[in-house]
């Protein structure tokens, strides 16, 4: 199945990011399709690049990035909501420039998009998880 | 492409957390997208559209008023838990008077929210395709 | 339809919301701090029949987690992560307690 999960919570405050990802590992694991992730809310923090968690726990970002959700054209499919992340200063190079902020802070293997992508996830999707507090 | 039913599911007040703002964007979006949309207003939910918020006092913005806007956007219905309601005091009479123009009554206005009884809210829930929580 | 709850009826009324509303055929999965609604305490009959009637799944990593696996009610189901995936395929819509 093609399943979509959304996210609505940062990583290590609540278990959101850390129940989606042992989700979406498992469903790879059994042959189905993670179409899209969608990061909503503070969950737009779990795609932050600056992240140093202590050497003995998970690093909850590496975690998603090394899952290597993407489409078929390569791009990512660990979608950050342009608006939300804005909001928390989550930026990307591209938002970054455009508005005159001095530094980046979205690793490259998240994209930011508008939250159309997370309708589209629901419609192209068979199922849809949503994973909050 | 086949059109979905979508649910909002709204627990939770406004303003003591960010959910209801930003899950209000992922509707007035969804509106572009043409499919079958309802929220649902439940438990605590139910205060995001009650009539009369003045959020002077505390220095955030009022956004209580973009709920009339969902009328304009084929967004129509709004079904409240009569139950919950109930609980905290509240009547219909307390909630925004949100409406629509029915293209199909001569654009005649009617309201968009439904009080509707949990059991009623059972068979709606039951009829989706997607539900979104926040 | 599959309902996840992930929060313990003795914090949030979530568990007693998705009672509310749950059809006869759907389901439930209790996961993170949800679970607690799985051991045998003081609000063990909020789930008594549906779990009576196998409609109960708590996730396993989660209660072992917590520590109460000794305390989870004998009909309410375990699955891993895996068999969390197979409800989410086998029970249609997801709906998020939260």
């Amino acid at each position: 199945m093609k399943i979509s999960i959304q996210i609505n919570e940062g990583p290590y405050q609540h278990q959101a990011s850390d129940t989606a990802y042992q989700f979406a590992k498992a469903a790879i694991d059994k042959g189905h399709e993670i179409f899209r992730v969608f990061f909503y809310h503070d969950g737009v923090n779990n795609a932050s690049r600056f992240t140093l968690p202590p050497q003995d726990d998970r690093n909850v970002v590496n975690q998603w990035a090394e899952l290597g959700i993407k489409n078929a054209d390569g791009e990512p499919e660990l979608v950050v909501c342009i608006a939300a992340a804005l909001r928390r200063g989550m930026l990307d190079e591209s938002e970054a420039s455009k508005n005159g902020i001095d530094g980046n802070n979205i690793h490259p293997a998240f994209r930011i998009s508008g939250l159309g992508q997370l309708i589209e996830a629901g419609i192209q999707s068979d199922r849809l998880v949503v994973f909050g507090d | 492409m086949a059109i979905k039913k979508f649910m909002y599911l709204n627990r939770k007040a406004s303003y003591g957390t960010v959910y209801a703002i930003e899950s209000l964007e992922v509707v007035l979006i969804a509106a572009a997208f043409e499919q079958d949309v309802s929220l649902a207003f439940v438990d605590d939910g139910v205060y995001q559209i009650v009539e009369g918020q003045n959020t002077d006092g505390i220095g955030m913005k009022n956004f209580s008023k973009t709920y009339h806007a969902l009328g304009d956007y084929d967004i129509n219905k709004l079904y409240v838990s009569a139950e919950s309601l109930e609980e905290r005091g509240l009547t219909e009479a307390d909630l925004m008077p949100l409406v629509y123009e029915d293209e199909d009554d001569d654009w005649a206005e009617k309201p968009s929210i439904k009080v509707v009884s949990n059991a009623d809210l059972t068979k709606i829930m039951s009829e989706q395709d997607v539900c979104l929580s926040f | 339809m599959l309902h996840t709850v992930n929060k313990s009826s003795f914090e949030r009324n979530s568990l007693q919301s998705c009672l509310n509303i749950i059809d006869d055929t759907s389901v439930i999965l209790l996961i993170e701090d949800g679970v607690i609604s799985a051991a045998n305490n003081a609000n063990s009959s909020m789930l008594a029949e549906l779990a009576t009637q196998g409609r109960v799944y708590a996730l396993q990593g989660d209660v072992e987690a917590r520590g109460i696996s000794s305390k989870v009610a004998d009909n309410i189901k375990l699955v891993d992560y895996a068999g969390f995936v197979d409800l989410v395929v086998e029970h249609g819509t997801a709906v998020s307690w939260v």
